[in-house]
């Protein structure tokens, strides 16, 4: 039992050790589904948003941030939903983009066409799909050195 | 029955409906890329169908969850369109189905964002930006294959005129659309029409497919009325698990 209340500062930094569970490289905060961290008296109340509405990390994601705070030893915590704002690309962060693309994933862009091919950063790529091996992705191919690649879907 | 559940149960059951429909192609559609693109459209539909229908649970107040509403209701207490439990036919008819549909969904939760009920706009926000996406990939493949080879161009017009005596109902009003249209709550389905017949017409023109005459519409769906006899074959196989072992989780 802990005798102190977990710190806010503190919960965020355990939270973004959360891997994303299909891609693994990038935390939950990194994502942006994770959407509030507040102390609401004693109970520490973290606020997540589900990326797409039918996507099955999103238990996943609970169970694992859960498992987290209870291994620091947080006790008395809740989690909770939060469907608007909807969650955007827009909230992934620049350390997430980096990550994405060092991994081998377009980052997202506004416009829906990755900015380059994520191995030979070459421009010239077409789409093979609009979705892609989960629902968060959509599958391009670089017309350079003709390797397909998943590009974050901008939403 | 309240006014408030019925519709939830009408959003509920449309994406539930016409997500199982679209799940059914998993494994059988024409190249790799398809089957993941129904697939993904129809995981997104079932996410839908969770937020509706566990709404419309909460709203009955009976302790009823979205897997109840989904798995132990009979044929009489759906409320989806007639559309949507339309057999799959080939993949130009699926497609060209959910293109109709597509255009409807995303006309409707656009105005839905606006509702005076916040936990019904925030569902329609948050459905409505994955059904401009499935609306984008749905209406390219109308054109592309109805302005495609004499063959798909074929076929397309003969999903359109099999589909269009359906189109009708979606856009009829009720006593349940007269009092969430009172309330701020929903739109008058009929309001919608001239938004979704802009949409469907352009893209229409564009896959040089000829737009139906008529205007029969085949109606009981969103009422409960009469669905057609395919309902019951698609809820044989939805529903078969929790009817064979009640209560049965993972």
């Amino acid at each position: 039992m802990v005798a102190t209340l977990p710190r806010v500062a503190d919960v965020w930094e355990w939270l973004d050790a959360v891997p994303d569970p299909e891609i693994p490289v990038i935390s939950v905060v990194d994502l942006g589904i994770v959407r509030d961290v507040a102390l609401e008296g004693e109970t520490l109340v973290v606020t997540i948003t589900p990326t797409y509405s039918g996507c099955p990390a999103t238990s996943i994601i609970r169970l694992d941030i859960e498992t987290a705070l209870r291994e620091h030893g947080v006790r008395d915590f809740r989690l909770e939903q939060r469907l608007s704002p909807a969650w955007t690309t827009d909230w992934l962060s620049q350390k997430g983009r980096r990550k994405l693309e060092d991994y081998g994933i377009a980052p997202p862009q506004p416009g829906g066409t990755p900015a380059h091919c994520p191995r030979c950063k070459s421009a010239h790529v077409k789409r093979i799909s609009q979705f892609g091996s989960t629902p968060c992705k959509s599958q391009w191919q670089c017309e350079d050195c003709l390797e397909p690649f998943d590009h974050f879907k901008c939403i | 029955m309240s006014a408030l559940f019925e519709f939830l149960l009408r959003q509920g059951d449309n994406a539930l409906v016409l997500g199982h429909r679209v799940s059914e192609w998993c494994g059988h559609a024409p190249v790799l890329e398809e089957d993941i693109a129904l697939a993904n459209t129809a995981l997104d539909l079932i996410g839908q169908t969770q937020m509706w229908l566990g709404l419309a649970g909460e709203v009955e107040g009976k302790g009823r969850s979205a897997d109840d509403l989904a798995f132990l209701r009979d044929v009489w207490d759906f409320r989806n369109l007639l559309l949507v439990e339309r057999p799959n036919g080939d993949f130009g008819h699926t497609m060209m189905r959910q293109f109709l549909f597509d255009a409807f969904n995303l006309v409707h939760l656009t105005e839905l964002a606006n509702s005076t009920d916040d936990r019904i706009a925030a569902i329609a926000e948050k459905a409505g930006k994955e059904a401009a996406y499935h609306l984008e990939r749905s209406r390219n493949t109308v054109v592309a294959l109805g302005d495609g080879t004499e063959e798909s161009h074929a076929r397309m017009q003969a999903a359109l005129d099999a589909l269009w005596p359906y189109v009708g109902e979606i856009f009829e009003n009720d006593s349940v659309s007269d009092e969430l249209a009172a309330d701020g709550i929903a739109p008058e389905p009929a309001s919608l029409r001239a938004a979704w017949d802009a949409r469907v017409q352009e893209a229409l023109a564009e896959a040089t497919l000829r737009h139906p005459e008529g205007d029969f519409a085949h109606r009981g769906g969103k009422t409960g009325v009469m669905h057609t006899e395919h309902l019951g074959h698609l809820l044989t196989q939805m529903q078969w698990l929790q009817r064979a072992y009640p209560g049965a989780t993972w």
